[in-house]
């Protein structure tokens, strides 16, 4: 009887050890931080999106991802910009397109012009349907459309880090960064495959489908 | 000798009386306290009609707690300081008996009470259309005189961010909320994926959005102010994030700030479904 009750309280501690590890885990770890790389009074950041990371720990995940200063992709979707510089955002689109669930992010806003480059053409608005991805900062009305490539697309990517051989669609913009401070972006394209209403999974954690920009 | 004896004792003070004449000072001064002093910082202010009539009623129940809660702690504190046992005896007390007068004045009391505030709310909520702030469906049964003239204001949620559509200008959508002072506006709340809660605080408005649903809410906003949006449900990872900062501007800035809006998303107007109570929920390509 006291093996079975030392047995019971034991593994009941475990559990509750492990459900501890797994918030402090949770709260403490985040994807390291991703500095634009400044250049005569411009802050460059330089991203990618792909259909599946390809690798641990969800190798099915649609993710961002980031260029450092070396040239090396990193996986994180937290990037850090100087304020009130213009930032040259350029974003090689590797995925093939979802749609919009709301068209009205069709539109570009909050880039300077109002305008982003599709491939070298400059648009506004793109047809919703054709949307792979947005980059948006809500607080900043930032919001840029990625369109997919082509379903059909010869090579397409299909793990981390993608190469500019493979079929993308290359969109660039540039925006006013604002003064100190934390603003979280997303996509808003539900593109989390599998989930509730295409927001899960990648939707709901920072370092794949949304994450901060860190102005200093 | 027995006589004498109880005609020797001291007099036992007129405890009810006692407790009835504390109570009554500690009430006054708790009702004054509570509408003059603590009232103007009660919520939701006097953002709107609804927000004012949600702020009275606040203020007025509020008020109505001070009796209750004086009479409890009244007693008590009464009890604790005037029946204390001192030095180590205890005595039983004399046995408790029931007494009709009190539990039928008890009962008669607490009905009236709660029979008054249920009266007192329902004619908030429903005669006077005040409680038109709150979402009721899309037939709702409070509405406001001028409600058929109202503003048509759609507010769409998703995750994580709200944008605004005015069917009456084109259908064309924003993703900043800004309406006309002392014009009623019908708000048709909805979403596209999970529930969230539209909370327009200053405005005392509250309704639920619900993809697959036209939820309607009416306000009458009474002054120029800024007002704070918020998601009142709890949506996900950036449900927190899920707030703007809206504007109630005067009629001819409203009409300036719209026919800005029209020219501003002309192109993405044009691409935007038509105006629909709710557009649940497309596309869900990759969603299982």
């Amino acid at each position: 009887m006291t093996r079975r009750v030392i047995g019971v309280g034991a593994t009941i501690a475990v559990l509750i050890g492990l459900v501890i590890l797994y918030m402090v885990e949770f709260l403490t770890v985040a994807p390291p931080a991703l500095s634009a790389v400044v250049q005569g009074g411009t802050a460059r950041l330089t991203l990618q999106t792909l259909a599946t990371y390809g690798h641990t720990p969800n190798p099915d995940w649609v993710s961002y991802m980031g260029q450092d200063a070396g040239g090396q992709w990193q996986h994180t979707t937290i990037y850090k910009v100087p304020a009130h510089t213009l930032v040259r955002v350029t974003i090689y689109q590797y995925d093939t397109a979802t749609g919009l669930r709301n068209p009205f992010l069709a539109q570009v806003r909050g880039t300077v012009g109002g305008v982003a480059s599709f491939n070298g053409t400059p648009m506004s608005v793109i047809n919703p349907d054709d949307s792979s991805h947005t980059f948006t900062v809500p607080d900043l009305g930032l919001s840029v459309p990625l369109p997919g490539v082509a379903s059909d697309a010869k090579n397409q990517c299909s793990a981390a880090p993608c190469t500019p051989d493979e079929a993308h669609n290359t969109i660039t913009f540039t925006f006013m960064s604002p003064g100190p401070g934390t603003y979280r972006w997303q996509c808003f394209v539900p593109c989390g495959a599998g989930t509730i209403f295409g927001n899960g999974g990648p939707m709901q954690t920072i370092g794949w489908m949304s994450g901060l920009i860190e102005v200093s | 000798m027995s006589a004498t004896t109880h005609d020797s004792a001291p007099a036992e003070p007129r405890h009810g009386v006692w407790i009835a004449m504390i109570w009554a000072v500690v009430t006054v001064v708790g009702v004054v306290l509570v509408i003059f002093v603590a009232g103007p910082h009660i919520p939701p202010f006097h953002g709107s009609v609804q927000s004012s009539h949600q702020h009275d009623v606040n203020v007025t129940l509020t008020a109505l707690v001070v009796p209750v809660a004086a009479l409890i702690w009244v007693y008590f504190a009464y009890a604790a300081t005037v029946f204390r046992q001192r030095g180590a005896e205890i005595v039983d007390g004399p046995p408790l008996t029931g007494h009709n007068g009190i539990q039928t004045t008890w009962l008669i009391v607490t009905a009236v009470m709660v029979l008054g505030l249920a009266t007192y709310g329902t004619v908030g909520l429903l005669g006077s259309s005040h409680g038109a702030g709150g979402g009721q469906g899309p037939k709702p049964l409070a509405k406001p005189p001028d409600a058929a003239s109202a503003l048509q204001v759609q507010v769409i949620g998703q995750q994580w961010l709200w944008t605004f559509r005015y069917p009456g200008y084109g259908g064309v959508e924003t993703p900043d909320l800004v309406v006309p002072v002392n014009q009623t506006i019908a708000f048709h709340v909805t979403s596209l994926d999970v529930i969230h809660s539209f909370w327009a605080y200053e405005l005392g408005v509250k309704a639920d959005a619900v993809p697959g649903t036209d939820n309607v809410a009416f306000v009458k906003a009474l002054k120029v102010q800024s007002i704070q949006v918020r998601c009142a449900e709890l949506c996900g990872l950036w449900h927190g994030h899920m707030n703007l900062t809206g504007h109630v501007m005067t009629q001819a800035g409203f009409a300036a700030w719209i026919a800005q809006q029209q020219v501003k998303y002309r192109a993405v107007t044009k691409l935007l479904p038509p105006y629909a109570p709710f557009y649940y929920p497309m596309p869900l390509r990759r969603a299982g």
